[in-house]
């Protein structure tokens, strides 16, 4: 190693001008296999208060469990109309929503499977670096053996779990609480 | 599968705390609990590809997206994308936004009163080449007020946006001006203990991308994370 990697630095109030061009809120052309779920939070600071400047980074693999990326080299297909990838900006008060399918399950460090995921990086005005969390899908079997939830204090499981709304079909709860009660669980990535 | 390596993380103190309280929005949006730590599996080691057919000259000549010309001094500002190693990181996405000369935004939250420039939008993107290279054709952005604490100036800079090869790449930052008088009064640019860190953040003026009777250039390099030599399984 030769060189020290750059210094993150916040992407303060303004972002939404440089990076608006790639926002994406609809994972799935049509098409693209799998059960289709929207999900929706509000990112909220220490006092509970939405954060209107936030900016929510998605990635995830596609229905069967593949990345469409070169270091994914299971034998398993990739989706045209499918990229994993969504960017969308929190509204005045803090919210956020997508529509994507469920992904597949993708292998874990010890090769066993990991519960279906999506990892998501959070910026906005007062982070110096990006934060990254992951969305795990409620009801799943998977979860209980899950290699990175198994790293995480069983009674903040819930932090990272989206939840099922009463009567509205395929869609989930997710919030992101920066601190204090309930404070989501954020990985060093 | 086969087992592919992870990516290298931080060196203590050459990344910012996410609690830094003289950057006072940083106060009740740092998490209080620490970090998880998630060795990276293929969810990581994996990211999203841009296909560079998306990239348009007009795109990184930010002097030319509009009728006129902008005011201000012209800059070129040029560099590599490189890993730890200093392996070019090629084809990656590379997005830019800046004030404009007068120090404002083409954003509706900023109401400084400064004016807007209707030749400037102050954004862009690039691909890097084969080599890990980008470039982009700007003008030099002007320094602005914000609301920190009394007085508060933000030195000129330049927002960097970078995917890299990985999700465990992926990095957003902001480039500054050598020889600027705010920086060291500056909470953002000092968030980061490591002084040689917070160092590399500031462009070095540069003849050979300077264009006689044109523009001056400004060279930023821009580092990622190296690759672990040791597969991830480990």
């Amino acid at each position: 190693m030769t060189l020290r990697a750059t210094t993150s630095q916040t992407v303060g109030p303004f972002f939404s001008i440089g990076l608006e061009r790639l926002n994406c809120a609809e994972l799935a052309g049509p098409g693209v296999a799998g059960e289709r779920v929207t999900i929706e939070g509000r990112v909220v600071d220490a006092d509970g208060v939405g954060v209107p400047d936030a900016i929510v980074e998605l990635w995830q693999a596609n229905s069967y469990g593949k990345y469409e990326h070169p270091d994914d080299q299971q034998d398993k297909p990739v989706e045209a109309g499918f990229r994993g990838y969504g960017r969308i900006p929190t509204d005045e008060d803090g919210k956020f929503r997508f529509t994507t399918i469920k992904p597949g399950a993708v292998p874990g460090p010890d090769g066993k499977l990991q519960a279906p995921h999506i990892a998501v990086s959070v910026f906005m005005r007062g982070l110096l670096r990006r934060l990254v969390t992951r969305i795990y899908f409620p009801d799943e079997p998977g979860n209980a053996g899950d290699f990175a939830l198994s790293l995480v204090e069983v009674e903040r499981h819930g932090t990272l779990i989206a939840r099922k709304t009463r009567g509205t079909d395929g869609l989930l709860k997710w919030d992101v609480i920066m601190q204090g009660p309930g404070e989501t669980v954020f990985f060093d990535c | 599968m086969s087992k592919l390596p992870g990516y290298r993380r931080a060196l203590a103190g050459t990344q910012p705390e996410y609690l830094h309280p003289a950057y006072v929005s940083s106060r009740k949006r740092a998490p209080s609990q620490p970090l998880v730590y998630l060795p990276h599996t293929l969810s990581e080691i994996t990211g999203p590809v841009f296909a560079p057919e998306t990239v348009n000259v007009k795109a990184c000549d930010l002097t030319r997206q509009h009728s006129g010309e902008p005011l201000g001094e012209r800059i070129i500002v040029s560099g590599r994308v490189m890993d730890e190693d200093g392996k070019p990181v090629r084809k990656t996405l590379v997005e830019v936004w800046q004030a404009n000369a007068a120090g404002r935004y083409q954003h509706k939250v900023d109401q400084h009163q400064a004016p807007l420039d209707p030749n400037f939008g102050g954004h862009g993107y690039a691909m890097t080449d084969s080599e890990g290279r980008y470039r982009f054709i700007t003008v030099r952005p002007g320094a602005y007020p914000w609301g920190n604490h009394h007085n508060a100036w933000r030195p000129a800079h330049v927002h960097f946006s970078v995917f890299g090869p990985a999700f465990a790449t992926r990095l957003v930052t902001q480039m500054y001006f050598p020889g600027d008088p705010l920086l060291p009064f500056d909470p953002i640019y000092n968030c980061t203990a490591d002084e040689s860190a917070r160092e590399r953040l500031i462009s070095v003026f540069d003849w050979e991308s300077t264009i006689p009777g044109h523009a001056l250039g400004y060279k930023f390099d821009i580092i990622l994370n190296g690759r672990e030599a040791t597969p991830m399984e480990k």
